[in-house]
């Protein structure tokens, strides 16, 4: 498999969001809107592209049995340090994804991929893995807050559309989030998985 | 050559069909429409047609465009019942739009995305009006004052429900404020504020027996949810009178409504008498308990919709004896 | 097997501790400016002197004097809880106890209701004065119009400010030797019982 093939399957053919349904939690809780939504992919995308290559350098020093020990440190590091960067150069997305920052090192995309891909192919395999995964992630993350946002603010992105006024609450909160994320996984489902 | 139909037994029909139910519970619910009408004038009538005319559009424009299903599924009268029972959980004086909006939810969303009549597993119209309630709550909770003349519509002047007076009353401890509650009387006939379909207490229950009488249900869940509602209130106003009076929050809020007409849809109620009873004594006392305790005054809508959810499990648990069938000896 | 993990903790806790001494001077600073942007924003004025806080109860009391030295009120941290968890509001008050300004903290209430409570107060109540004005929402009778349909987010948010209030004239009272006594459970009795 060539490195684009590996960019593009991350993207459509095993989309985290869409196909493989992983990392539920952040895909819910934080893409109450488009930039929240792009803003979580992104982190979630630096900590994946770094531990694919990490994990895919070491992976030959490591036994076996205490392997996954040894990813779960190595994700929580890199984790904790893009946290304290995020904290300390842009308070802005700290506030608005709190706690969910930390809850990367959980996430099952990163340590899934870190399994299943990185650990069985070469240093830069993983990180178009990486990137492939990490955009997917984040162009199905930016989806779904592009949608909860419009439908339940009326805006995009911050640019209002038609109105707060007209905006469905619903949309904003829990239940929205799930209603919106299964019409949008018919959607793929329908239209670019099948193309 | 057609004159001899072989078919799988049973050969004989009751006479009974999806459309003749859903056209008598229709006629059941107009004398409510009409005590409506007299109560909020013209805009319960609008807010009516408006519902119903969406719900049956979109039930249209699905099944042909989306589903692209030749059988004409508008004629059953499914979609004409969830429209009105939707604008029966509306404020009278609702945004036309927002009623669109309900619709092309409790349609599109509830009933179509799982395959249509029979195979949703919630009730449409009261999963849209939950819908509207959680996205428009200003606009779902401003209710308009009865008696403010025939032509009221948008403009009507509101006020609070019973049922924001007994939550009032509960949460400053305070029964003294129960005494603004409106008398039997005026809640018997419909003189009292809320949803347009709920208020007027005696023409639900003259529904009641035209159901009842047509046989389109049984008497198992609408009596089941009254008693266990009474009972629970009466005993919460025995021990503290900031509760209210059991017969106050009987004819009060969507209950009424919402035993006779929401609780008993077939498709999300349970198929046997025993789980049918279950199911009827689960949400009367949901409804109080959130109505007491719960963020909102009302909790018919959501402790029926929290029920329809188990009707599956109820359905395992109780399943109707099959025809013939004799309890095995031990 | 236990060399490799123990290597990899000590390489990680290398980077960790090394990341850290960089940023953690950074977040102490923008922690700092919030602060301080906050005070001003809420006491209306850029030129003042923010005092060493003290912590009473639940609350954190900063005094704030104007730059040459004269006293011009409080700025007070003060929380209560919402319709969904703690709504932790910063309020300014002057010597007389009037409202200089807020700004909401922290919060968890729902986005296009309660959520407006940092904007939606900011023409109503600024100016008010929670001891001598009727400083409840106007369903209880009160001066204040509530965020609509948001009733028990706006009254939690008057409550938060009127415990902030009562706190710091309590102090004043106390050390200005005052003969109104007020006790811990006059302060914590809300105004309006829900």
């Amino acid at each position: 498999m060539n490195n684009f093939k590996v960019l593009v399957n991350g993207i459509i053919k095993e989309n985290p969001t869409f196909v493989l349904l992983l990392g539920m939690c952040p895909t819910l809780g934080t893409t109450s809107s488009a930039i929240n939504g792009m803003s979580m992919g992104l982190a979630t995308m630096c900590v994946l592209i770094v531990s694919n290559f990490i994990i895919s350098l070491i992976k030959k020093l490591i036994p076996d049995a205490v392997r996954i020990p040894a990813y779960i440190v190595v994700i929580a590091s890199l984790v904790t340090v893009l946290q304290m960067v995020i904290k300390a150069y842009a308070p802005e997305i700290d506030k608005s994804l709190g706690l969910f920052i930390p809850l990367i090192v959980v996430n099952c995309i990163i340590l899934g991929r870190a399994e299943s891909f990185a650990a069985k192919n070469g240093p830069i395999a993983s990180i178009f893995d990486g990137i492939g995964i990490g955009l997917g992630f984040t162009l199905g993350l930016t989806a779904l807050g592009a949608a909860r946002e419009l439908l339940g603010t009326g805006a995009i992105f911050g640019i209002s559309l038609w109105g707060e006024q007209y905006g469905m609450l619903m949309f904003v909160l829990a239940p929205g989030a799930f209603l919106a994320l299964g019409y949008l996984i018919v959607l793929f489902n329908k239209y670019v998985k099948k193309a | 050559m057609n004159k001899l139909v072989v078919s799988l037994s049973p050969h004989v029909h009751s006479g009974d069909s999806v459309k003749k139910n859903m056209y008598w519970v229709c006629i059941a619910l107009i004398p409510a429409l009409l005590c409506s009408f007299i109560s909020f004038g013209v805009g319960a009538i609008i807010t009516t047609a408006i519902s119903v005319a969406s719900c049956v559009f979109f039930e249209w424009a699905i099944n042909k465009f989306m589903l692209k299903n030749p059988k004409c599924t508008v004629c059953d009268g499914s979609a004409i019942l969830t429209g009105i029972l939707l604008a029966f959980n509306l404020p009278s004086n609702i945004q036309p739009w927002i009623i669109i909006v309900g619709a092309l939810f409790a349609i599109g969303v509830v009933k179509m995305t799982f395959g249509g009549l029979g195979c949703n597993l919630f009730n449409p119209a009261l999963a849209g009006r939950a819908f509207l309630l959680i996205s428009f709550p200003v606009d779902m909770t401003t209710w308009p004052n009865p008696g403010q003349g025939f032509g009221t519509y948008l403009d009507a002047e509101t006020g609070a429900t019973p049922l924001a007076i007994m939550k009032e009353a509960f949460k400053s401890g305070n029964a003294d404020v129960l005494k603004q509650l409106p008398s039997f009387q005026d809640m018997l006939l419909g003189n009292t504020g809320g949803c347009l379909g709920e208020v007027c207490a005696l023409a639900l229950i003259i529904g009641l027996v035209i159901l009842l009488a047509k046989k389109v249900i049984t008497w198992h869940i609408p009596i089941s949810i009254l008693v266990t509602v009474f009972v629970f209130s009466g005993l919460l106003n025995f021990a503290n009178p900031v509760y209210a009076n059991p017969l106050a929050e009987l004819m009060s809020g969507g209950l009424l409504l919402g035993a006779i007409f929401m609780a008993t849809d077939y498709v999300t109620s349970p198929m046997s008498k025993s789980g049918q009873l279950v199911y009827g004594v689960a949400i009367g006392v949901l409804t109080v308990v959130i109505r007491t305790y719960g963020a909102y005054p009302e909790g018919m809508s959501f402790a029926i919709l929290i029920m329809n959810a188990f009707v599956p499990l109820i359905n395992n648990k109780f399943k109707p004896k099959r025809f013939g069938e004799v309890p095995a000896k031990k | 097997m236990l060399v490799v993990l123990t290597v990899i903790a000590i390489v990680a806790a290398g980077v960790l501790a090394s990341v850290n001494a960089v940023t953690a001077p950074q977040i102490e600073k923008i922690n700092a400016e919030n602060l301080a942007a906050g005070i001003k924003a809420v006491m209306g004025s850029d030129e003042i002197q923010v005092s060493e806080p003290w912590e009473k109860d639940a609350f954190v009391v900063y005094d704030i004097d104007d730059k040459d030295g004269n006293k011009l009120g409080k700025a007070v941290v003060t929380a209560e809880n919402g319709f969904n968890g703690a709504i932790k509001v910063l309020v300014g008050f002057n010597a007389e106890g009037d409202i200089l300004g807020y700004t909401v903290l922290e919060h968890a209430e729902t986005p296009g209701l309660g959520a407006k409570a940092n904007e939606w107060f900011q023409d109503k109540i600024i100016g008010l004065n929670p001891g001598e004005s009727n400083f409840t929402v106007s369903k209880d009778g009160g001066d204040v119009d509530a965020i609509t349909a948001s009733t028990i987010t706006s009254r939690a948010f008057l409550r938060a400010i009127q415990n902030a209030y009562d706190r710091i004239m309590a102090e004043k009272d106390a050390t200005s030797g005052a003969t109104k006594q007020v006790t811990a459970a006059d302060i914590e009795t809300p105004e309006v019982i829900e």
